[in-house]
C-alpha cells in the first residue's frame, strides 16, 4: 500500500502544482523520489508533528493541498488538537497519511500500534476517513483524497500487501465496494483485513455457506446505503478490522441501531489490550481473535443462533 | 512618525480600548487585561504596518496577522471594526447568542485569518504561510502575536526551530510580554528569562521594546526583517490591563469583568486628553 500511495502521489504532484508533501523525519526509501522531483513542494519538518500539522494548515490556507506523512499514531495523536482546530475547523485540504495502520508494526510494540486512530478521526468535523484494503484501493482513494477539498485521513498498511481486487472497483469517498455476493450474511471489512475477509468467505463457501464481502474503506462519510442493503439482503453482518472499538464496527452499529433493520450482528475488532510481548502482525491478530477462521466461526455462530 | 501620525494611532488605541471595555462589560466576559496589554501593538499594526484592504479581506497579496493568543478576541474585533472590516455596531453583539464575535478569535469574522484560543497553534500556522510565500516569491508578510504564557507550549518551540532553518525572514513574531499568565506571574509559573537570548540562540533576530511606546512599536515593526534571511521577533514589554489604573498588573483582570461604575471610570481613564 505504501508503494501504491507514493507512486500515486508522485503522479498527482506531476499534474497539480498545489500538492505538497511534509514528513516528520520518516519515509526512508519511500519519499526520496518526491523530494528529488519536487524539492520546492517537499519539507522534512523534523520530529515535530504538531508543527508539521500547523505548517500544513498554513500552507493549505495559502491554497496548497498538503499531505502530511508519518507512521502509526504520530501524525494523528501527537498533533490531534492541531488536526481538530487548525485543519478540521478551518476545513483545509490537509491529507494526513499514516503508514503502519493497526498492528502492522507488530513487533515494534504498543507505541507503534495504531489501534484507536479510526475511532478518533471519523468523528472529527469535515474529516474524510479512509482505510484502503489493498494497493488498488490505495491508488483510487489517494486520488480521491487529493481531489476532494477539505481534510482527509488516509490510513495505510505497510508494504507488500497482496492485491485483492482483480479489477478497479467503483469505490470512492462514501462508496463501498461489493467484492463477493452471497445470501447468508455479509462480512464488512475496512483496511488491511480485506484479504482475511475474502479468505473467510471462500472457506464458508466450501462449507456451503455463501456470504457477501463488502469492502468499506471510507468510514466517514460512511456508505450507509451499502450497510442497510447488506443488512436487508443477507440478515447477518460481521464486521472485521485491524483496529479497536470505535471504528468500523461502531460505525456500522450506529447505522443499524438507528434503522428498522435488525440483522444478526457481531463486530470483530482488536481488544483494548496493549501488547506486552513482541509478535508479528499475524501473531497479534490471532491473539486478538482477528483471523479468517475466527470470521468463519463468528458467521457460523450467527447462522446457528437463528 | 510625525506627532500627527502618532496622535492618530493613539486615538485608534483609545477607541479600541473603550470598545473592548464595553464589550466585556456587556456580557460579563473575561480577558480584558490581555486585551488592554495588546491594544497598542494592534493599533500600530492596523494603522501603520499591515498591508490589508478591508474591502478585499481575502486579497492574496495581503499581509497576514495571526493573533495566537486567541483570548484577546475583544480587542482584535474592535481593531478590525475600527479599521473597516465590519461595522462598529457589530461589537455590541460580542458573545451574544448568534453573534459571529465569539469569545476567542474566530475566522468566521471578516479580517481574521485563523481561529485561535488553544495556545501554541498560531506560530506553526504562520510558518506554513511564510514558507508558502517564500518558496513562491510572494512579497506579503506574516505577523504572529504570542502571549508570554503561551510560550510554555512546546509546539511554539518546534516552530521557533523551524523558521530560521528555512530562512523565513517574511515572518515576524510579537511577544506580548506582560509578565502575568493565567494563574500566576510568568516568573513564578515558568520563568522565561532570558527571553531575548533564547530567541537569539534559536537564530532569530530579536529586539526588546516598550510595547506601549507607539514610536518604538512603529520603529521596530517598520524595520522588519531586522536581518535578511532571519525571522524577526519583537519582545514587547507590556502591562496587563494597560490604561486602566485599577486593572494594571492585576491577575484578577484576566477573569473579572468591570461593573457599571468600574466601566465608567475605565472609560474616562482610556480617553485621550483633548
Amino acid at each position: 500500500m505504501r508503494t501504491a500511495f507514493i507512486d500515486t502521489l508522485n503522479e498527482l504532484a506531476e499534474q497539480d502544482e498545489r500538492i505538497w508533501l511534509l514528513c516528520g523525519d520518516l519515509g526512508f526509501s519511500v519519499l526520496e523520489r518526491f523530494a528529488a522531483r519536487f524539492p520546492k513542494r517537499y519539507v522534512n519538518v523534523g520530529v515535530a508533528e504538531q508543527n508539521m500539522t500547523g505548517i500544513a494548515a498554513g500552507l493549505a490556507m495559502s491554497g496548497k493541498i498538503v499531505f502530511t506523512y508519518s507512521i502509526a499514531n504520530f501524525p494523528v495523536m501527537r498533533c490531534l488538537e492541531q488536526i481538530r482546530n487548525d485543519v478540521c475547523y478551518h476545513n483545509l485540504s490537509v491529507k494526513i497519511v499514516a503508514v503502519g495502520g493497526g498492528l502492522a508494526y507488530g513487533y515494534a510494540g504498543y507505541t507503534h500500534h495504531a489501534m484507536e486512530d479510526l475511532a478518533i478521526m471519523r468523528v472529527l468535523p469535515n474529516m474524510t476517513t479512509l482505510a484502503p484494503g489493498d494497493p488498488v484501493e490505495t491508488r483510487l482513494l489517494a486520488k480521491a483524497a487529493a481531489a476532494r477539498p477539505g481534510p482527509c485521513y488516509l490510513r495505510l498498511g505497510k508494504a507488500g500487501e497482496p492485491v485483492i481486487h482483480a479489477s478497479e472497483p467503483a469505490i470512492g469517498i462514501g462508496k463501498a465496494a461489493l467484492l463477493r455476493q452471497g445470501d447468508a450474511g455479509t462480512v464488512i471489512s475496512t483496511g488491511g483485513t480485506l484479504g482475511m475477509a475474502m479468505k473467510a468467505a471462500a472457506d464458508l463457501a466450501e462449507r456451503g455457506v455463501s456470504v457477501s464481502v463488502l469492502s468499506m474503506p471510507c468510514l466517514s462519510p460512511l456508505d450507509t446505503n451499502a450497510v442497510l442493503a447488506a443488512a436487508q439482503a443477507t440478515r447477518r453482518i460481521v464486521t472485521v478490522e485491524d483496529h479497536g472499538v470505535g471504528g468500523l464496527g461502531s460505525a456500522v452499529a450506529e447505522v443499524l441501531a438507528a434503522s428498522s433493520v435488525h440483522p444478526g450482528f457481531i463486530a470483530m475488532h482488536l481488544q483494548p489490550r496493549p501488547a506486552v510481548v513482541a509478535g508479528s502482525q499475524a501473531a497479534m491478530h490471532a491473539a486478538h481473535g482477528i483471523t479468517s477462521s475466527e470470521i468463519v466461526r463468528t458467521m457460523l455462530s450467527l447462522c446457528e443462533y437463528e | 512618525m510625525t506627532p500627527v501620525e502618532t496622535h492618530s494611532i493613539a486615538q485608534f488605541a483609545a477607541k479600541i480600548r473603550a470598545h473592548a471595555l464595553r464589550m466585556v462589560h456587556s456580557v460579563n466576559a473575561s480577558h480584558i487585561g490581555t486585551s488592554l496589554s495588546m491594544a497598542d501593538i494592534l493599533s500600530v499594526l492596523y494603522v501603520r504596518v499591515l498591508r490589508v484592504d478591508p474591502a478585499r479581506p481575502d486579497c492574496p497579496e495581503r499581509d497576514r496577522l495571526i493573533v495566537s493568543k486567541g483570548h484577546g478576541a475583544a480587542i482584535l474585533y474592535a481593531a478590525l471594526a475600527e479599521r473597516g472590516f465590519f461595522p462598529v455596531e457589530w461589537l455590541a453583539d460580542y458573545c451574544q447568542d448568534g453573534s459571529k464575535l465569539m469569545g476567542h478569535v474566530s475566522h468566521h469574522v471578516p479580517g481574521v485569518e485563523v481561529s485561535t484560543g488553544s495556545l501554541g497553534h498560531g506560530l506553526p500556522i504562520g510558518c506554513g504561510m511564510a514558507l508558502a510565500a517564500k518558496r513562491e516569491g510572494q512579497l506579503h508578510r506574516v505577523f504572529v502575536i504570542l502571549s508570554d504564557g503561551e510560550l510554555d507550549e512546546g509546539s511554539n518551540w518546534e516552530a521557533v526551530l523551524f523558521a530560521p532553518h528555512h530562512q523565513l525572514d517574511n515572518l515576524t513574531v510579537i511577544v506580548d510580554y506582560n509578565q502575568i499568565q493565567s494563574f500566576g506571574s510568568v516568573k513564578d509559573v515558568l520563568d522565561l528569562t532570558p527571553l531575548q537570548a533564547k530567541w537569539e540562540a534559536f537564530r532569530w533576530s530579536a529586539k526588546e521594546i516598550d510595547g506601549h511606546d507607539l514610536m518604538q512599536l512603529e520603529g521596530a515593526l517598520s524595520q522588519v526583517p531586522f536581518e535578511t534571511g532571519k525571522p524577526s521577533v519583537i519582545i514587547a514589554h507590556t502591562v496587563k490591563g494597560k490604561g486602566v489604573s485599577f486593572m494594571e498588573n492585576q491577575l484578577a483582570w484576566h477573569y473579572k469583568s468591570p461593573s457599571k461604575e468600574q466601566l465608567e471610570q475605565a472609560l474616562r481613564e482610556v480617553e485621550l486628553p483633548s
